[in-house]
C-alpha cells in the first residue's frame, strides 16, 4: 500500500530529527563533566540517552498509526473542546455527591495525623482555587495577585487574636468582610483595564501587601511573624490543660485526650465551609449575578447595550473572590498556628491559578479536581521534592497540549418553558405596548 | 406627522482630527421604520454608537422622548467611574451589532436571560437559597425568552451554544436578546448582511411584525436597498458624515444627491 511505502522514509527521518534534538539538548547536560577546572569527555551517555529517547519516540509513531492509536488520539481531541449544554435529561448526581459527602464527613476517623494535615491543605487550595475561579474562570478577570487576600484572611487571625481578642469564630465570620472590602479597594482603580494590564496591577497589589506585611514591623511582627491562637468550640479548648481557666474538651465531654482532636476539628469545619461554598457557586452560576459574570467574560461591549452595568458586575466579582480566599486564609492560620510573610509569596498566587486553568476555566468541579491533585501529588512525589516545579511545569505543557480547556470540560444549564407557558398565551405584556393601547 | 421618539440635534463626532459625523439633524418617528444608509464609511455606525450611549457626541444632543418624560442620551454617559452607557439601555434603546455579538459560551436562553437582568432579582440571597420570589422571577424570564425565541423561529435551537449557531440564526438571536431587554426604540446594524435571500425575506416579515405587533420602533442601518425601499418609512442618507438627503423612501429614490453619492458622481456634474 501507498501509505506503508511512504511510512519508514518519515520514521526515518522523525527518528533522526528527535536524535538531533534530544542530543543537542541532553549532550552538555550529560556529556559534560565538571572535574576541577577541566571537564571530562562523556558523551556516550549523552548519545545513549538521546537513543533511549528517539525509541520511545519511533514507538510512539509506530503506535499511532495502528487503527487502536487512531482511536485513542481521536478521543483525546474529542474532548479537548469547549463547552457543551446540558440536556436537561441526565441522570441526577444527588446520590454520588451525598457519598462523596459522607465520605468526606468520615475521613477523620479512619485517616492518620499525616493525611489528616495533607487533606485540610488540600480543602484550602479548594478554597483559594473556587475564588479565584469565580474572578479568572466565570468573570475573566486575570488576576495575579490572589495570595494578597488569603494574607488579609490569615493576619486578620493572627493580628486580631493580638490587639482585639478576636477568636477563630469570630475571624471567620468577618475575613470574608475584610477580605472583600479589599477585593473592592483593589478593584476600583483596575476596573478600566484589561487582560495584561489588570494582570500586572494585581500582581503588583499582592506583592504589596506581602512587603507591608514583612516590613510593618511594629504591627505585623514582620518576618518573624505572629503566633495564631488554637481554635475553640464552644468556649471549649483542644489543649490538654485549659490555658485561661476554661475546660479542654476532652473533660468537658468525658473522653481521654487526643491531640488530633484540633485537627479533626479543623477538618470537619474546614469541610462544611467548602460544601457551603462549593453550593454557592453552583447556584451563582445558574443566577443572574454569575450569568452576568460570565457574559461580561464573553463580550463587555454586548453586555453593556444590554444595559449591564459592568463596573458593579466586575467589583461582585471581585469581592466575592476575595472573600472566598480571605476565608482560606482564616483556616491556613489556625491550621499552621502562626503565619508570616514567606506563606503568600508570588508563588502560591501562581500555583492557585494553576489550580484554575488546570481545572477547566468556570468548572467547579474541575477546580475542586485540580486542588486535590495539586497538592497530594507533591506529597507522594516527596522523593522528588526538588523536582517539583518541573513536574509542574510538565504538567502545565501536557494538559495545554492534551486539553487546553482544563481537566473538566464545562456544562451549561439546560432551561425549559414552563408548564403554563403555552406558545399561544403571550407571557411579553411589554410595559409599552400596554400604554399605547 | 407623528411625535418622534428620538430626536437628533446638530450632532458633530470627531475622532481627534477626523470628523465621522458633523453638523447631524434627523427625527425617528414612533411606531415607524426608519432606515439609515449610506456607503461605507458615511459615519452610520458612529451615529448608532452615539445613540446607544457608546461615544458621546463631540457636539450636539440626542433626545429620546419616553412616556416619563425626555432624556438627553449624551447626559446620561458622563456618570462618574461607571460611564453609565448602560443607562442608554435602560431609558429603552437596545441595539445589534454590525459584527455579532453574542456571548458565544453560553446557550441561546442564556444569552436572552442575561439580557432581562432587570427583570429578574439579582438579590444575591434570594438565588443562593432560591426563594419563591427568585424562583418566580427566573420562571417568568425563561418563558419570556421562550416566547421571543419562538417569535424568531429559534425554539428549536434553545438549549445550544450560542456561538454554534449558523450564520442566519446568530443575527436572529441578537435580535431577540435586544427585545429582550423590552425597548422602546431598537437599532439594527446591517441585520441582514450574511444573509441569503429566502433569509432576508425573513428578516423583513419579522421587522414588520415587531413593528406591528410590539409597538416598536424600529432604527436600521441597511445596505440592501430592495429591504430597505421595502419595509421603511422613512430614509435617511448619510454620506461622508453629512446628511445628504432625507425623506420618504420615494424621495430618497429620486434625489439627485443620493444618486451621485452611490455612483460616486460628484453633484456638480449631476446638477
Ligand atoms: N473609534 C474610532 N476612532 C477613530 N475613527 C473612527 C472610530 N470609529 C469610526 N471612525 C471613523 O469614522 C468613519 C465612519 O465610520 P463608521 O461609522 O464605522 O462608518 P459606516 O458604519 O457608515 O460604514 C470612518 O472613517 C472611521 O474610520
Ligand atoms: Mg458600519
Amino acid at each position: 500500500m501507498n501509505t506503508h511505502e511512504n511510512l519508514f522514509p518519515k520514521l526515518g527521518k522523525e527518528a533522526l530529527l528527535t536524535f538531533c534534538v534530544s542530543l543537542v539538548l541532553v549532550g552538555p547536560i550529560s556529556g559534560l563533566v565538571l572535574e576541577g577546572f577541566t571537564f571530562r569527555n562523556e558523551l556516550v551517555h549523552a548519545v545513549l540517552i538521546a537513543a533511549v529517547i528517539t525509541a520511545g519516540r519511533l514507538v510512539l509513531s509506530a503506535v499511532m498509526v495502528t487503527p487502536f492509536g487512531r482511536r485513542i488520539s481521536g478521543v483525546l481531541s474529542r474532548s479537548g473542546g469547549g463547552v457543551t449544554v446540558r440536556s436537561g435529561k441526565e441522570r441526577s448526581s444527588l446520590p454520588l455527591l451525598a457519598v462523596l459527602f459522607l465520605a468526606g464527613l468520615a475521613l477523620p476517623f479512619v485517616a492518620d495525623k499525616y493525611f489528616l494535615g495533607i487533606a485540610i491543605l488540600a480543602l484550602i487550595y479548594c478554597l483559594l482555587g473556587l475564588g479565584l475561579n469565580i474572578v479568572v474562570g466565570l468573570a475573566g478577570l486575570l488576576d495575579l495577585g490572589f495570595v494578597a487576600f488569603y494574607a488579609v484572611g490569615a493576619y486578620l487571625l493572627a493580628l486580631g487574636s493580638q490587639y482585639l481578642g478576636l477568636g477563630f469564630w469570630s475571624a471567620l465570620i468577618i475575613a470574608p468582610f475584610l477580605a472583600g472590602l479589599f477585593g473592592m479597594v483593589l478593584a476600583f482603580p483596575v476596573l478600566k483595564m484589561h487582560g495584561d494590564y489588570l494582570a500586572i496591577v494585581t500582581l503588583g497589589f499582592g506583592e504589596i501587601i506581602r512587603l507591608v506585611l514583612n516590613n510593618w514591623l511594629a504591627f505585623t511582627g514582620g518576618p518573624n511573624g505572629a503566633p495564631v491562637p488554637p481554635p475553640t468550640l464552644f468556649g471549649f479548648e483542644f489543649t490538654r490543660t485549659a490555658r485561661q481557666g476554661g475546660t479542654p474538651i476532652h473533660e468537658a465531654l468525658g473522653i481521654p485526650y487526643n491531640a488530633d482532636y484540633k485537627f479533626w476539628f479543623i477538618y470537619l469545619v474546614l469541610f462544611l465551609v467548602v460544601c457551603a461554598v462549593i453550593y454557592a457557586v453552583q447556584r451563582l452560576r445558574v443566577m443572574p449575578l454569575g450569568r452576568m459574570w460570565e457574559a461580561l467574560r464573553e463580550d463587555e461591549i454586548a453586555c453593556r447595550s444590554l444595559g449591564v452595568n459592568h463596573v458593579f458586575t466586575k467589583l461582585s466579582a471581585f469581592m466575592l473572590g476575595a472573600s472566598t480566599g480571605g476565608l482560606a486564609g482564616v483556616f491556613f492560620a489556625v491550621h499552621q498556628g502562626f503565619v508570616n510573610p514567606t506563606s503568600f509569596t508570588f508563588f502560591e498566587s501562581a500555583l492557585i491559578l494553576a489550580i484554575v486553568v488546570l481545572g477547566g476555566l468556570g468548572s467547579t468541579v474541575g477546580v475542586v479536581l485540580a486542588a486535590l491533585v495539586l497538592t497530594i501529588l507533591p506529597e507522594l512525589l516527596r522523593d522528588f521534592a526538588e523536582y517539583r516545579v518541573f513536574v509542574f511545569g510538565v504538567l502545565m505543557v501536557v494538559m495545554m497540549i492534551w486539553k487546553p480547556r482544563g481537566l473538566v470540560r464545562v456544562t451549561r444549564p439546560a432551561f425549559f418553558p414552563s408548564k403554563s407557558a403555552e406558545p399561544t398565551s403571550s407571557p411579553v405584556p411589554s410595559a409599552n405596548a400596554e400604554v399605547s393601547r | 406627522m407623528t411625535a418622534p421618539l428620538l430626536e437628533v440635534n446638530n450632532v458633530t463626532m470627531r475622532f481627534g482630527g477626523i470628523v465621522a459625523n458633523r453638523n447631524v439633524n434627523f427625527c425617528v418617528e414612533k411606531g415607524k421604520i426608519t432606515a439609515l444608509i449610506g456607503p461605507n464609511g458615511a459615519g452610520k455606525t458612529t451615529m448608532f454608537n452615539c445613540i446607544t450611549g457608546f461615544y458621546r457626541a463631540s457636539e450636539g444632543n440626542i433626545l429620546l422622548h419616553g412616556e416619563d418624560g425626555t432624556q438627553d442620551i449624551g447626559g446620561l454617559i458622563t456618570r462618574p467611574i461607571t460611564g453609565g452607557s448602560h443607562l442608554a439601555t435602560r431609558a429603552g434603546i437596545a441595539r445589534t451589532f454590525q459584527n455579532i455579538r453574542l456571548f458565544r459560551e453560553m446557550s441561546v436562553v442564556e444569552n436572552l436571560l442575561v439580557a432581562q437582568h432587570r427583570q429578574t432579582a439579582n438579590n444575591l440571597l434570594s438565588g443562593v437559597f432560591s426563594t419563591p420570589t427568585y424562583r418566580r422571577a427566573e420562571r417568568e424570564a425563561v418563558d419570556r425568552a421562550y416566547y421571543w425565541l419562538e417569535r424568531m423561529h429559534l425554539a428549536g435551537d434553545a438549549n445550544r451554544l450560542a456561538g454554534e449557531l449558523p450564520y442566519g440564526r446568530q443575527r436572529r438571536l441578537e435580535i431577540a436578546r435586544a427585545m429582550c431587554t423590552s425597548p422602546k426604540l431598537i437599532c439594527l446594524d446591517e441585520p441582514a448582511a450574511g444573509l441569503n435571500p429566502a433569509e432576508t425575506r425573513e428578516l423583513s416579515e419579522v421587522l414588520q411584525i415587531l413593528r406591528a405587533d410590539h409597538d416598536l420602533t424600529v432604527l436600521v442601518i441597511e445596505h440592501d436597498m430592495g429591504l430597505v425601499m421595502r419595509i421603511s418609512n422613512h430614509i435617511v442618507v448619510l454620506d461622508h458624515g453629512e446628511v445628504i438627503s432625507d425623506g420618504t423612501p420615494e424621495h430618497v429614490a429620486n434625489d439627485p444627491a443620493v444618486i451621485a453619492a452611490y455612483l460616486g458622481v460628484s453633484e456638480e456634474e449631476v446638477q
